[in-house]
């Protein structure tokens, strides 16, 4: 297969090559791909199911060691970290989970305090609820449901409350997994118009999105990654995306339109058909 | 000639069926061996989890007293008058007190207790764990720096060994209760005997030998029931399945691992020449 780099990158956040993962020793997951996530931006991950996204999510975060290959965060290869090294290096990771995986047992406002409590020592409780409220009206969630249980809560507001949590270490990098899945067209515009708001706040802040929703990634990407077969097909603008030869990004963005089509129709809409 | 054939193979087949399961037995215990020695050992590594410690010591322990004292109670009474009848029958009925004593704290309370709290805070350790690698709670606490195994199986694992001990302790008191009630109170025996009888009889060994006992029945249950949740994949369903496979798992080895411990006590006793029966 060939890969196809449409854009000279700027300076990389993120600077995977070669990766490879197998974890039977015959399948490989992750084929030999490369891959370089700029800073300050917003990366959206696309591609069908089982193409290798979420496995190297995990990679990135140091959750999965790879076969072979290499992994650098700011330059900092971590393939070979120790796990108190990954425990120091995910302090520059916030993550919203595709379901938000607030701690059941807490309140919306003990969520975002909890990180805190567990990095910053140094801070009074007093000045860590601070910091959390501050979060939580950053993501958009009322004051009234602070001392909401998760359980008591909307999936956009669970959405909102993993969001503040995400922000309470000002992390250099914010990881979406799959925000909008599960979600009606509302919500899922409030999602993205959300990551498109915390980023624009948080200048600097590199962003990756793994998604198999293309409007979605029309809609917030500066670059658009489409992997296949644990390799990157296609790396480019949305545009590029848009106009790219290669057959299967083609009927990815004919499905995608299509499925787009066909929520705007259902509800009866006039709404925006954003790809054209 | 071909029967002979169909047998051999049915007998290897049966001999590596035996073989495979007794690999995976040997895999199991040893994947739970180190589970439980790296979640002790974590518990010992900053940051500290007092805090944990303390609440998962009051929901293992607080929160099942009111099961204990009811099961000790009970199990004291219907002990105390099966032992009554036969006694009676060899005229040594003032010999219930120390039997049903040395019964229960040496066997009865902690292998009774191990049961209850297995089946009650174990299944919830299970199911808790379970419920939390199912919805990304764990995944989220490593992306967020926490030792997972640090933050919710260690706490628990010494919250276990701690508390069975307490536990016990209530369930004897509970059924020695239970038996001096049917023993004087209906049974109208002589209760200068009774307390006579079961001071001279029952040594302090017997009650450490129970307290021990259930120190290792709670590091038994505790060790299974947060591996099976900590690993659990699959769901709700999966939730259930290691929940059910958790509990079932802590009570048969609660029940094994009494006869080991109760040889490798008596060892004890006969290597340091402690006077096991007067």
């Amino acid at each position: 297969m060939e890969v196809v780099e449409i854009h000279d990158q700027p300076v990389s956040a993120i600077s995977i090559k070669d990766l490879k993962k197998s974890f039977d020793g015959r399948e490989f997951v992750l084929n030999g791909m490369s891959l370089e996530i700029p800073k300050g931006q917003i990366t959206v991950l696309i591609g069908y199911s089982g193409t290798g996204k979420s496995v190297l999510l995990k990679h990135i975060l140091g959750l999965l060691k790879p076969t072979s290959g290499s992994i650098k965060i700011f330059s900092q290869e971590i393939t070979g970290m120790t796990v108190e090294e990954l425990t120091k290096l995910r302090n520059k990771f916030g993550m919203l989970f595709q379901y938000a995986a607030l701690f059941d047992d807490m309140t919306a406002l003990e969520n975002v305090v909890f990180p805190l409590k567990e990095h910053r020592r140094d801070l009074s409780k007093t000045k860590m609820v601070e910091i959390a409220r501050a979060r939580l009206k950053e993501s958009g969630l009322d004051e009234k449901h602070y001392g909401k249980l998760p359980s008591e809560m909307s999936g956009g507001m669970r959405k909102r409350v993993g969001l503040a949590r995400a922000l309470a270490l000002d992390p250099e990098i914010l990881v979406y997994d799959e925000p909008t899945t599960g979600l009606d067209p509302v919500l899922t515009e409030m999602v993205d118009n959300l990551i498109v708001s915390t980023h624009n706040l948080r200048q600097g802040t590199t962003s990756v999105v793994v998604s198999h929703d293309l409007y979605a990634a029309f809609r917030i990407a500066d670059h658009v990654v489409m992997l296949d077969s644990g390799r990157v097909l296609l790396h480019g603008t949305p545009q590029d995306f848009l106009n790219s030869d290669i057959d299967l990004v083609k009927r990815f963005v004919a499905k995608g339109v299509r499925k787009e089509l066909q929520v705007h129709d259902s509800q009866n809409g006039n709404g925006t058909r954003t790809v054209e | 000639m071909i029967a002979r054939d169909k047998f051999n193979r049915a007998f290897d087949g049966f001999f590596i069926w035996l073989a495979m399961k007794f690999r995976s037995f040997v895999l199991e215990v040893g994947a739970l061996a180190r589970f439980g020695i790296h979640g002790y050992r974590l518990f010992f590594t900053r940051p500290y989890r007092w805090s944990e410690l303390v609440t998962h010591m009051e929901f293992i322990g607080n929160k099942s007293v009111g099961i204990i004292l009811m099961s000790g109670f009970f199990t004291g009474i219907a002990l105390a008058y099966q032992i009554y009848l036969g006694f009676k029958l060899v005229n040594a009925t003032s010999l219930v007190g120390p039997t049903v004593g040395m019964g229960v704290m040496r066997e009865l309370g902690p292998v009774l207790t191990g049961l209850i709290v297995a089946a009650r805070a174990g299944g919830a350790m299970t199911a808790r764990l379970g419920s939390m690698r199912v919805t990304e709670q764990i995944d989220a606490l490593e992306v967020m720096g926490v030792n997972p195994m640090q933050y919710l199986v260690s706490p628990r694992l010494m919250a276990a060994v701690i508390v069975m001990p307490l536990l016990t302790g209530i369930f004897d008191f509970a059924a020695m209760f239970g038996c001096w009630l049917i023993c004087i109170k209906l049974l109208e025996m002589d209760e200068a005997a009774f307390f006579d009888r079961t001071y001279l009889w029952l040594e302090p060994f017997h009650i450490n030998e129970g307290l021990f006992k259930a120190a290792v029945f709670g590091l038994f249950f505790a060790v299974i029931c947060t591996h099976r949740g900590f690993y659990t994949k699959g769901g709700a369903e999966g939730v259930g399945a290691a929940t059910n496979r958790g509990v079932v798992l802590s009570m048969v080895m609660v029940i094994a691992s009494d006869f080991f411990l109760t040889s490798f006590i008596n060892m004890f006793y006969n290597v340091f020449g402690m006077n096991n029966w007067k």
